[in-house]
């Protein structure tokens, strides 16, 4: 587990080495614990992740999907290792590429897949979208479109945690675009003054839509959290035994410390910042392929699984059927799935209009279909 | 009855629900430790505690923000802004989380928040402490809109507030914190959406909301006086819901109407109003439909003419009264 590097870390370069097995976060205390089922089950939903966002291209591209695409594929191991480390009472929220946080968190991928669709079986009734998945009852609060806009909201999840005496953590992701945004910083600030337990989870994906790391923030991420007194800790995304160690240490410190920190982890996207990116004017191929080749998340914990003998080629092959499998079936219950209606644009609007009875007087809606 | 300031009732209106409901927690600049930039709530720290009266840095959309994820949560944060106008800088966390995230997440999350504080100008205090942002919040589906103008109708539309399970935008007014009324003891609360007749009448109908009400009640006086004229004047309390029933009521009674805000004309409350009366009272109009607002331009700082010339007072009142009757 890295934590506060003697040297800035190079930003932007692909990485020059394959990481050597074991991981070298394999004995962490959080990884130790794991059963070969949980491992196995971390690996599975890595896979699920990929085959489901690789199972929407096409449908996007057949103008099924609407609006943006915001894929994750590259960097599943974040959200996954991440996410793992929920206790009842810790809490997720991010940004707009929020499909691998919602498998991750236990969401069903059916109804993601027709919120993609607009249908009215999405898990957001085909009113929020690929950038607007939640699941508040498995404390995953969403999916939120304006760039570091959650971050205050993450922060205030973890207020509501500590004022009800709960001993939980909030984990807020963003971007690393999301680092120069004004209420961020304001987050930070509110965050350390009050002895917040959240964690700020900055995934570096080296660019903010096709502005590379560089041209857009000055300095280190994660130090920034040194302006406000707050712990801050940096480490590779390829490795979930990597994002667990660390995520594991900072989780604890918030939840029996009411300490929050920043955690920057540095990652990748293979696709493009969406769907609607060609990604040909902003970075090499040969980046990409570098990565791909050498620090693929998925590759990189299955070799780890399979030289721990957990996995083996049969199972390789059978979770990763039966996630294709998933991914279709998830696109033929979309396609099934009727549209909203109508009616139903004004519903959802006001917690007020969806009860039976009304608690206030007068007009709430200014026009109604016709 | 008891006779308090508009500021003690809200004061008091907080306190009744601090104490009834443990998760409600007030929050803003200066709230605790200062009493209250414009002391509403004074005493509260002291009475109350940290944990429920709490002092927020300069930080808008940092703690609007927190207070909107607090509420997922079930915490009911009454935010104070220390001005309504400040509300510009916590705006994207009001109108695309606090708006929508109960839309984008079908239903599936609450955000019982309660944003309050003056909106307001006539203090002098120039164009960048000087919004009215009523129109702008009721523009967002998803969001309360509560401007009260007397003491009693403040408090019980606090509680409301409070109480309420959506977000609710709760706009006050500086120059009506120190002017007293009769406000009912007891939980007493109103529903949103249910306006008031400030006054009875049959010629024409006033329709104002907030400190308007009170320069439309006296320019009403003063013609019942010179003219003999009989004005009503309805509060409509809440922009959005809106009692539309009771302004056409009164439409189909007086046949003339008045629209009285401190609004400039260009989407303004009134506007919409307008539009409402002229497509489902058109028949029942003898005069077209005037408004008397905030005369178009940013708020001018000199004292006098922001007072008599820009904002609305009891004199411009008499005279859009006036042309209406011609």
């Amino acid at each position: 587990m890295s934590k506060k590097p003697s040297a800035p870390a190079e930003t932007g370069a692909a990485p020059a080495v394959t990481p050597s097995l074991p991981s070298p976060h394999a004995k962490a205390p959080a990884n130790a614990a794991l059963t070969a089922e949980q491992k196995i089950e971390l690996y599975r939903k890595m896979v699920r992740i990929r085959r489901f966002e690789e199972r929407c291209l096409p449908v996007y591209n057949a103008g099924k999907i609407g609006g943006f695409l915001h894929l994750y594929i590259g960097q599943e191991a974040v959200a996954v290792g991440a996410c793992s480390l929920m206790g009842k009472d810790d809490h997720v929220i991010t940004a707009y590429r929020d499909h691998g946080h919602a498998i991750a968190v236990g969401m069903d991928t059916k109804p993601l897949m027709a919120e993609l669709y607009g249908k009215v079986t999405g898990c957001s009734k085909g009113k929020g979208g690929s950038m607007h998945y939640f699941a508040p009852d498995l404390n995953y609060w969403g999916g939120h479109g304006i760039v570091g806009g959650q971050i205050p909201l993450g922060t205030g999840l973890a207020y509501g945690v500590k004022y009800q005496g709960k001993k939980g953590a909030a984990m807020a992701f963003m971007g690393d675009g999301a680092v120069n945004q004004g209420a961020v910083h304001e987050a930070y600030n509110l965050a350390a003054l009050w002895d917040l337990p959240v964690l700020f989870v900055i995934e570096n994906n080296r660019y903010s839509m096709g502005t590379s790391q560089e041209r857009s923030s000055a300095g280190e991420l994660g130090k920034r959290a040194e302006a406000y007194d707050m712990k801050w800790y940096v480490c590779g995304g390829h490795d979930l035994y990597e994002v667990r160690a660390t995520l594991d240490e900072a989780l604890r410190r918030a939840r029996e410390q009411h300490k929050p920190a920043v955690v920057e982890i540095d990652t990748y996207r293979y696709r493009g910042h969406s769907v609607a990116d060609p990604d040909k004017t902003y970075r090499d191929r040969k980046e990409i392929e570098d990565y791909r080749n050498t620090k693929d998340p998925l590759q990189i914990f299955q070799n780890q699984l399979v030289f721990e003998k957990v996995l083996t080629d049969a199972l390789i092959a059978e979770i990763d059927a039966a996630a294709r499998a998933e991914a279709d079936r998830a696109v033929e219950f979309a396609e099934a799935s009727p549209f909203p209606t109508a009616e139903d644009i004004q519903k959802d609007v006001y917690w007020e209009t969806d009860q039976a009875q009304r608690t206030s007087e007068g007009r709430i809606f200014f026009n109604n279909i016709d | 009855m008891a006779t308090l300031t508009y500021r003690e009732a809200i004061r008091a209106a907080l306190s009744e629900e601090i104490e009834r409901d443990p998760n409600v927690v007030i929050l803003g600049e200066e709230v605790a430790q200062f009493n209250g930039a414009y002391k509403v709530t004074e005493g509260m720290l002291e009475k109350y505690g940290p944990k429920r009266i709490v002092d927020t840095p300069i930080s808008e959309a940092g703690f609007i923000g927190m207070g909107i994820g607090a509420s997922m949560l079930g915490i009911r944060p009454v935010m104070e802004l220390m001005f309504w106008s400040f509300y510009s800088v916590a705006f994207d966390q009001i109108v695309n989380n606090a708006a929508n995230v109960r839309y984008m997440s079908g239903g599936q999350i609450a955000c019982p928040i309660v944003i309050r504080g003056p909106a307001n100008g006539g203090t002098n205090v120039g164009a960048t402490h000087s919004h009215t942002p009523e129109n702008i919040l009721a523009h967002h589906p998803g969001l309360k809109v509560v401007v009260p103008s007397n003491a009693a109708d403040a408090k019980a539309l606090m509680k409301t507030a409070i109480r309420d399970n959506d977000p609710v935008m709760f706009l006050e007014n500086t120059l009506l914190y120190g002017v007293p009324g009769e406000v009912p003891e007891g939980d007493v609360t109103l529903p949103f959406g249910r306006a008031a007749i400030a006054r009875e009448g049959k010629d024409l109908t006033i329709v104002a909301y907030g400190r308007c009400v009170v320069h439309s009640l006296a320019a009403a006086e003063q013609m019942k006086t010179e003219k003999g004229l009989d004005i009503e004047v309805i509060d409509l309390r809440t922009i959005r819901p809106l009692d539309v029933n009771t302004v056409l009521k009164s439409v189909a009674k007086t046949h003339r109407v008045l629209i009285v805000e401190e609004q400039r004309p260009f989407c303004s409350v009134g506007s919409h109003l307008a539009a409402i009366i002229q497509e489902e009272a058109f028949d029942e109009l003898d005069a077209p439909i005037l408004r008397v607002g905030t005369i178009d331009a940013p708020a001018i700082y000199a004292p006098p003419v922001e007072k008599q010339f820009q904002l609305p007072n009891p004199e411009r009142v008499v005279a859009g009264i006036l042309k209406v009757m011609r």
